[in-house]
């Protein structure tokens, strides 16, 4: 069977960790690869839908891909969607998966800043926005990663990251402060394919949900 | 500075090299010639004006996307437009008020195509200095109008070789009468607003929860932001908002009636609807519409009613109107739109030459001269865009084609 173009899909996964949460909630819904993608090389994958293929890419391509209509669905964390800017797509579910808090932290017991505040985080976009919403003038330090170690080596004054259990800021000496925003997996999806594509989109997106109600 | 920073162009700025503007500019005198065909007549407004009558009555946003100078003679700003339809609602007014009064009912249709530049662009790899072309028509409030104007957004898009365009439908007003009725505050308006942009049903939900005390106004706002899809979205929303507030019924019937015409004028073009798609909310006063094509992720061409836009020049117009980016549509044009081979002729004054040459060019022929000499290579004159020179056989000037 053939798919008009109406019915082709491209759903676009985090590759990683969560995929392993994701992949049997798109079982649930009906869409499942046909190759076990973890054994793989392949980084787009036919599906046991025909028309429907499933591409797993970095997190932070996501929204590119999903924004520019390279992929019509996208699964990604509500931080890197944030980051991104999500006007131009639509977040029509949450998924519930991969919970966690995106706060800022610091060195335990350290007094409050006085003048311009160092802030070193992942997340540039979303710092500048909640610390101007805060009144509160920052320069924000880009990392990539080992945020926690920044304070301790002077570079910044506070951080700002995903915090799941606490563990790592606790043994690097931080403590977490403010919570910016609760953070999980959402589905995403390209504004023109959901208007063009409802038929396909809808359902999947309602089967999708059923199977999340049904984990809570 | 560097030969190569001095050769950059400005990010999202891209200059149009000969095939790709002969290309743009066959598709644009097409639609062009289209909108003259339907009785619009095409209006050519300047390139910069003074801010305060360039974004009177405008969206925040269109302030922010208009680069900004400063006018040497007089000390006020000018802004570079990144909208041509303001612009044209002004010219609507203009010519109005010169025809008198008796004139303020009778409909003008104009169209445009041009440049616009914006300060940012408007999504990913979109370019910072776009040609639009579209067309308004002005003085009319019915649903014939905005059915014609529909009409030829599709014709447009057939015309420039566009396939499978799917038109989607909406209705600002819908929203509009709900969110007075729910007596928001702005902050939580504007939250809302936010939310149903981006389908957040969860969000969505949670504040209607919070800030709508109306149980059925609440019922209704949700199931608003659901009320998308297919042709079975009118019969839905009237049963959904059979005890609405304000306009919100008409503006169905009406969303319907429109849909029925332009069903009847298109029967094969297919339809969809998004009664939340709330694109340029604010300025948009009535029905809105947009065509996408599967090849592109974002809509190709947009339009709607915008009945308040005269108000800041005296003049409450109805209107409503449409656009499209043309280096957009040429990219996803199936026509060839191939410039035809030319006809090299050799340097020389004979006057027989010289009456051939002037004989093929009238009759549409290319013709390059060889300004270097009378019998260059067959390459170099392939080089130059030849598949025919002009040779002299026994006296006669002739076509004869490279070998």
């Amino acid at each position: 069977m053939t798919a008009s173009n109406y019915q082709k899909i491209v759903i676009a996964l985090t590759k990683g960790r969560i995929l392993d949460e994701v992949l049997p909630l798109f079982e649930e819904a009906g869409i499942a690869p046909l190759e076990d993608i973890h054994v793989s090389r392949k980084l787009i994958f036919d599906t046991t839908v025909p028309g429907v293929q499933i591409m797993v890419i970095r997190g932070s391509d996501v929204p590119t891909y999903v924004e520019y209509g390279s992929a019509d669905i996208g699964v990604v964390g509500k931080d890197l969607l944030m980051e991104h800017g999500s006007e131009d797509f639509y977040e029509p579910l949450d998924l519930k998966l991969a919970r966690c808090r995106l706060m800022t932290a610091a060195p335990v017991g350290a007094a409050p800043v006085q003048g311009r505040m160092k802030v070193a985080t992942k997340f540039a976009n979303i710092t500048k926005r909640y610390f101007a919403e805060q009144g509160i003038q920052i320069d924000v330090i880009k990392l990539n990663g080992a945020l926690e170690l920044a304070p301790s080596m002077g570079l910044a004054d506070i951080i700002v990251d995903i915090v799941d259990s606490g563990n790592t800021l606790k043994a690097n000496g931080l403590e977490p402060l403010a919570l910016i925003e609760p953070i999980s997996s959402r589905v995403i999806v390209n504004k023109a394919a959901m208007k063009m594509k409802h038929a396909v989109i809808r359902p999947l997106l309602e089967r999708l949900g059923k199977a999340v109600e049904a984990r809570q | 500075m560097s030969v190569c920073d001095r050769c950059l162009l400005p990010e999202g700025v891209e200059e149009i090299l000969p095939e790709e503007a002969f290309r743009l500019e066959s598709l644009r005198r097409r639609i062009l010639d289209l909108y003259a065909g339907w009785g619009y007549d095409l209006v050519i407004p300047p390139l910069i004006e003074y801010l305060d009558s360039l974004l009177v009555g405008s969206s925040h946003d269109l302030d922010l996307q208009t680069f900004k100078i400063t006018d040497q003679l007089t000390g006020r700003m000018m802004g570079l437009r990144a909208d041509i339809t303001p612009q044209v609602a002004r010219i609507d007014a203009h010519l109005v008020a010169q025809r008198g009064e008796d004139a303020a009912d009778i409909p003008l249709r104009l169209c445009y195509s041009d440049h616009v530049a914006h300060t940012r662009p408007r999504g990913l790899l979109a370019s910072r200095v776009p040609i639009r072309i579209g067309a308004e028509l002005f003085g009319h409030a019915g649903i014939a109008c905005d059915i014609e104007l529909i009409c030829l957004m599709h014709e447009t898009l057939r015309e420039a070789g566009v396939d499978e365009v799917f038109i989607v439908l909406g209705h600002v007003g819908i929203f509009r009468s709900l969110v007075k009725a729910a007596q928001l505050s702005a902050d939580s308006e504007n939250e809302l607003f936010n939310a149903l942009q981006r389908k957040a049903y969860g969000e969505i939900e949670q504040l209607l929860e919070a800030h709508v005390a109306d149980d059925d106004i609440r019922r209704m706002l949700s199931e608003l932001s659901r009320l998308s899809g297919d042709e079975s979205v009118l019969p839905a929303a009237l049963e959904a908002f059979r005890d609405a507030p304000g306009s919100v019924l008409k503006e169905i019937h009406e969303l319907e009636a429109i849909a029925a015409g332009v069903k009847q004028r298109l029967p094969a073009a297919s339809l969809g609807f998004d009664l939340c798609e709330l694109r340029g909310y604010e300025y948009h006063t009535g029905i809105v519409f947009a065509a996408y094509t599967p090849a592109y992720g974002r809509a190709l061409a947009q339009g709607g009613r915008f009945d308040d836009v005269g108000q800041s020049t005296g003049r409450m117009r109805p209107a409503s109107g449409f656009d499209a980016d043309l280096k957009v549509i040429a990219r996803l044009s199936r026509h060839p739109l191939l410039r035809g081979k030319a006809v090299s002729a050799p340097a020389s004054e004979d006057p027989a030459l010289q009456a051939l040459i002037g004989q093929l060019r009238a009759e549409g022929e290319r013709v390059i001269v060889d300004l270097d000499s009378t019998d260059s290579p067959q390459e170099r004159l392939r080089l130059q865009g030849c598949d025919r020179r002009l040779v002299q056989k026994n006296g006669v000037w002739q076509v004869h084609s490279l070998a």
